[in-house]
């Protein structure tokens, strides 16, 4: 399934959210099962599935990890399911520096303090990842396709580090 | 999902957690990360001239299971030969410690921690 047709989007990976929220609701509309409820059984069954289908394409087009994964698939680089073991040291060494800093906001004196330090780190690093991964996906060529996919494996990282730490700040706050 | 006694006694009582002196120039480092999950996994060999491995350390975050596979390789390196070590497959962690079959990729992390550890000791004693 390619959701940029569904979307009616160009496949890349800049595109237009406000675009991409409107085209959703409009898409929405068309096949809710409501409109459906004086048709026959499949009619309501295709309506179900079809209103699934959308759902599931605005949720990985509108999240930006998401997207370029489902662009590199469409590429036939497969990510999704994989095993592949990451072997980069120097950026497993500072992940294991941050889970660390991680462990350390519960013994902090001001844990505020360090949690908004590492947000800022997080991001910073994330913003890098990010815009590394917009240059390669947009040359399209097979070796750098392969490279895009090692951007979106340390974006994963990242992403596990922002949710640790989110779950943290909320236990503190509690 | 349970897990199985084994992981649940590796991962209440990891053996061997820790890291050596980084500058002990007997020890190597395997650093590997699992993608899907975002865990992390650091193991230390501490390998002698004759090339048995005397010791090893491990520092895992991630899940039970993955904390458990890396405790029980540390346990398992000890005293082998590094090509014996190397030999060490992911299907003989997942059996020991009863994974389930989601849960495979954390002792496919394991042996890719003992790989990239003796990686680096290959290319250190060229």
């Amino acid at each position: 399934m390619n959701y940029f047709d569904l979307f009616q989007f160009t496949p890349a990976f800049d595109i237009n959210t406000a675009q991409l929220a409107d085209r959703y609701r409009d898409l929405q509309r068309a096949v809710h099962p409501d409109k459906f409820a004086h048709e026959s059984e499949q009619q309501k069954l295709l309506s179900v599935q079809r209103t699934a289908q959308i759902n599931d394409g605005y949720q990985t087009l509108k999240t930006p990890l998401l997207r370029a994964e489902h662009i590199l698939s469409l590429r036939g680089l497969e990510l999704s399911h994989e095993t592949t073991t990451l072997k980069d040291t120097r950026f497993l060494m500072q992940q294991m520096e941050w889970r660390e800093a991680l462990e350390d906001i519960n013994h902090s004196s001001e844990p505020q303090d360090l949690i908004d330090s590492l947000y800022d780190s997080f991001a910073d690093f994330e913003k890098n990842l990010f815009t590394h991964l917009t240059q390669l996906l947009a040359k399209d060529n097979q070796a750098d396709n392969l490279l895009a996919a090692d951007q979106i494996r340390k974006l994963k990282f990242m992403a596990k580090l922002q949710d640790e730490l989110s779950r943290i700040e909320d236990k503190l706050l509690d | 999902m349970a897990y199985s006694e084994k992981v649940i006694d590796h991962y209440e009582n990891p053996r061997n957690v820790g890291s050596f002196e980084k500058d002990d120039p007997s020890v190597v480092t395997g650093m590997v990360g699992a993608p899907a999950c975002g865990d992390v996994m650091k193991l230390q060999l501490k390998i002698d001239d004759a090339g048995i491995i005397e010791d090893a350390k491990f520092k895992t975050y991630g899940c039970g299971s993955a904390i458990a596979s890396s405790s029980l390789v540390t346990e398992w390196v000890k005293g082998k030969t590094v090509d014996e070590a190397a030999a060490i497959k992911n299907a003989d962690i997942a059996e020991e410690l009863a994974l389930p079959p989601v849960k495979i990729h954390c002792s496919i992390l394991a042996e890719d921690a003992i790989k990239a550890a003796i990686d680096e000791y290959k290319t250190k004693n060229k």
